[in-house]
């Protein structure tokens, strides 16, 4: 009855149907998190610190509090003391205590009848500060002078001797280091730089938060994942997570920014102090920039050694990344597990420095580490490429990983794609293209390990025949389709018979976020399970009608038959017919599974970018863009080319403009998105796709997930192609026209 | 300070509001008149998740006054698919898949339409030019720029 033959034939796998919840999305009918309003609702704003580090002498609430209209204000007085670890970063990233961390870092919240009331209140909060000194800097928050964070934050993994701001420290890697690099013909080495940036989602983090004086609250929310705000926003507040609902609204972007809380149980403290009213609370754009998760910026010291004929010898590197001013938040690990992945190494090794800053508290952002770490070493493969007058592919094929490699992280590589994205991109169309004077190709791969976790999920089978799907992770980027497509092919049921909800946290266990790239493999493998499951009762019901074994029944084109001549000859029993005389069978039927998901196949891909450097202003035009990436499986073919695509452009706008800018006085520059650019419509051309298929063995239908590893390849592919163009290497990002115009002028 | 009362032909219908006189007229639609179908990403006019059109003229909701909305004629999402027909846009949107998360599509689909009102024969460029004050950050633009070309065919008759 498993259908575990139906690996490569599909009826709806790798069709294209339209997404369930595209008409509620092109009529304004979807509902996201500012969308929700409760009875009775308050609205928030929160005051917060003007100052990169500074301590709090004393904040005076009165006149706040006498303004008419505001029903409550809290200060971190109003939380519970003594969490520990995680929980206490993120009660302290909530609302500042004694101190002030990084400009932007919450120190009051007020909730009043109206958002302009709430507005009015907070500018009558008067807080004194006595501003100290601060770092935002990565190589400057290393040094043994640089202001100190947070004293004691180091943990053990940390070498005697290293100033306080590195709390942590990774020292691994396989082989000899020295005899490798002696049998290079080239020994190459160059310290890179890419700065902090955001993920850009268009829809600023919302959420209605109620909480009544018994400790049982809602809260209403745009979020990658709502297990994670209760467990979040109940330690913030020392409650019992169970008591706490909350129901995910649709979701405008999150790319990893939306996995976690910030201000969120903020909305729940107010609320809670204003008897329970329900409060809403919405993030300004400049809220957003300053006081939410961008990623991390990295400074990195890379080394290679090359044979003349490409092959490579050995390499090494030294990772330093600042996730804000809270440990444990810089990518480092994950930057450095993904630095060498793309390459057959006989010797490797890698050092990582999590180091804290005055700036916001990092979350994830679309694989995070891998962009920067691709940045730093697909960037010196190139020029060493250059140096010996090789083809960047050819040289990607000779040392690239496939089934068997020894990984430079260690595990070795199972069933992968990375030769076959190199292959394709070899021969694509794209890559015949004569180029003109001013123009560059550049070439990069990049991968990522993916994802599976804690997922939990039910399937139920209507009256009619039609099938309802229960899941826990958001749907951000067209997933309901993809969940809809497997349970059809796995039970053999039209797409339309699928309904996917996304449900509260009261609905099914534990799931995590829909987050490195997991929803579409582990939901939907989960998916698979919980129909089979149905699928083994619903041929029960045939056997027992028609007096045979169970074992003796397959199940195909949504129907019962029996397997053989041996077992009988009756007609198929179909779903519909099950569905209506289910409760006189037997009673409901359902399917459910939970589980921790390992073993998730990793994606690799490689991008090709044209462009033209217009000599006069510095600036790059994209001409042609091709990303060629392993999706195991295209469960939706349109929404994984849209996480190609999309990818690739996050990536181009952190390689060609996006950065946090701050000031001399700590403070960011700019916090919106007219100095924050991040690129649109006229800034690049159509984006050219080809999904590699080597299915990976750890889901049913091959699925590997696709999310991540399209925004990894772009940042090198852009510096490699102005490289080309220009003869200028550039390695601290972004490649904005300044720079190019500089080191233009600049000659050499 | 006290509210105002505003009368506005909104999606075809006279309305009447009252506003606060600091309200945009993003806040009065969204927060007044409950069609939350006009989106808010910046509040600075840099993101046009709020785009609409007043009198024809697309405009970010979030730039102008409730109150300055007295007498015109605007026209939201809400008010783009006739009855239960949607427009081709809306179509053609879904059928490309040319949104993922959602939240710049009513932004877009106001903005393009209001281009092929004007354009009904754009070219690429002009597409990418008209919607560069929209920000979309999932797709890359690719496939929204695909169904708008396949619309603007569609509308003239030559699909």
């Amino acid at each position: 009855m498993a259908k575990d033959e139906i690996i490569n034939k599909f009826k709806y796998i790798g069709t294209r149907p339209n997404r369930p919840d595209g008409l509620d999305k092109v009529t304004g009918r979807a509902k996201y998190g500012a969308d929700f309003n409760a009875p009775n609702m308050l609205h928030a704003a929160v005051l917060r610190s003007p100052h990169a580090h500074a301590r709090i002498v004393k904040i005076d609430t009165s006149k706040a509090e006498a303004l008419s209209g505001v029903k409550a204000l809290v200060t971190r007085a109003d939380f519970p003391t003594g969490l520990k670890g995680e929980d206490f970063y993120l009660q302290e990233n909530t609302i500042a205590g004694d101190r002030a961390l990084y400009d932007g870092h919450a120190v009051a919240a007020v909730a009043a009848t109206s958002a302009l009331v709430a507005k009015d209140a907070i500018k009558l909060i008067e807080v004194e500060y006595e501003i100290l000194p601060h770092v935002t800097d990565v190589d400057e928050a290393m040094q043994p002078d640089a202001p100190v964070i947070r004293e004691g934050a180091q943990d053990h993994s940390v070498p005697d001797g290293l100033p306080p701001n590195i709390v942590s420290y990774m020292d691994f890697g396989h082989g000899d280091l020295e005899a490798g690099f002696s049998e290079a013909d080239l020994v190459m080495e160059n310290t890179y730089k890419t700065e902090a940036a955001h993920q850009g989602y268009i829809e600023p983090h919302a959420c209605v938060g109620q909480l009544g004086q018994d400790g049982k609250g809602d809260m209403w929310i745009c979020t990658q994942g709502q297990w994670f705000i209760r467990k979040m926003c109940t330690a913030v507040l020392g409650l019992e997570a169970s008591q706490l609902r909350v129901t995910p609204s649709e979701i405008g972007g999150g790319f990893g920014g939306k996995t976690t809380i910030f201000s969120e149980a903020l909305s729940l403290a107010l609320s809670r102090k204003a008897g329970g009213r329900p409060v809403k609370l919405v993030m300004t754009r400049s809220e957003v920039l300053r006081a939410t998760g961008p990623t991390a910026s990295a400074s990195m010291d890379v080394k290679i050694g090359m044979k003349k004929n490409g092959k490579m010898t050995a390499a090494s590197a030294v990772f330093r990344m600042q996730g804000g001013a809270f440990p444990g938040m810089a990518p480092t690990g994950m930057a450095l597990e993904c630095a060498f992945a793309n390459y057959q190494l006989p010797a490797v090794h890698h050092i990582g420095y999590d180091v804290l800053s005055n700036r916001p508290k990092s979350a994830a952002y679309r694989a995070p580490g891998s962009p920067m770490a691709a940045f730093a070493v697909e960037s010196l493969v190139d020029e060493m490429c250059r140096e010996l007058n090789l083809d960047p592919i050819d040289v990607r094929l000779l040392n690239g990983s496939k089934e068997g490699t020894k990984s430079s992280f260690g595990p070795t590589f199972r069933k992968i794609g990375l030769i076959e994205t190199l292959e394709a991109a070899k021969s694509h169309p794209n890559l015949e293209v004569k180029l003109g004077p001013n123009q560059g190709r550049g070439i990069a791969s990049g991968y990522w390990m993916n994802h599976g976790g804690e997922t939990s999920i039910s399937m139920a089978l209507g009256e009619d025949g039609t099938v309802t799907l229960s899941i826990g992770t958001p749907d951000i980027g067209g997933s309901r389709a993809s969940m809809a497509l497997m349970v059809s092919e796995t039970l053999g049921i039209p797409y339309e018979d699928v309904r996917v909800n996304v449900v509260e946290t009261g609905s099914l266990g534990v799931n995590e976020p829909t987050h490195g790239s997991r929803a579409t493999f582990a939901t939907g493998k989960a998916a698979v399970e919980a129909c089979n499951e149905a699928i083994k009762e619903m041929c029960r019901r045939a056997a027992d009608k028609w007096g045979i074994d169970p074992e003796a029944i397959d199940w195909f084109d949504g129907a019962a038959h029996p397997a053989g001549p041996n077992a009988g000859d009756f007609p198929p029993m179909t779903i519909k017919e099950i569905g209506r005389r289910m409760g006189r069978t037997g009673g409901p039927i359902s399917g459910h599974h939970a589980t921790t998901y390992g073993g998730a196949g990793e994606s690799f891909g490689t991008h090709v970018v044209d462009l033209e450097v217009d000599p006069e202003t510095g600036r790059a035009t994209i001409l042609r863009y091709l990303v060629v990436q392993d999706a195991g499986r295209a469960i939706h073919p349109s929404y994984v080319e849209g996480q190609f695509q999309g990818g690739a452009a996050q990536g181009i706008g952190w390689a060609l403009n996006e950065e946090y800018i701050y000031g001399e006085d700590g403070r960011l520059q700019n916090a919106g998105f007219l100095d924050y650019r991040v690129p649109v419509a006229s800034d690049l051309p159509m984006i050219d796709t080809v999904i590699v298929e080597v299915p990976s063995d750890s889901h049913p239908f091959g699925v590997r997930g696709v999310g991540e590893t399209g925004i990894a390849p772009p940042l090198p592919a852009i510096a490699n192609a102005i490289a080309d163009a220009t003869g200028k290497r550039l390695r601290h990002l972004p490649i904005s026209p300044p720079k190019v115009l500089k080191a233009i002028k600049e000659g050499s | 300070m006290s509210n105002m009362h505003v009368t506005a032909k909104i999606n075809g219908d006279e309305t009447e509001f009252l506003c606060d006189p600091r309200e945009t007229l993003l806040d009065v639609l969204r927060d007044r008149l409950n069609l939350t179908g006009t989106k808010e990403g910046c509040g600075t006019g840099d993101c046009g998740a709020c785009t609409v059109t007043i009198d024809d003229r697309l405009v970010c909701s979030c730039l102008m006054l409730g109150v300055e909305a007295s007498g015109k004629s605007i026209e939201t999402i809400e008010g783009m698919a006739k009855g239960d027909t949607l427009h081709p846009l809306q179509k053609k949107f879904v059928e490309h898949a040319a949104l993922q998360c959602g939240i710049c599509t009513p932004g877009i689909l106001v903005a393009a339409k209001n281009l092929l009102e004007k354009n009904p024969d754009p070219n690429e460029e002009q597409v990418r030019y008209w919607l560069a004050g929209n920000l979309c950050r999932c797709t890359g633009y690719d496939k929204i720029i695909r169904a708008v070309l396949d619309a603007a065919k569609e509308m003239r008759g030559t699909s």
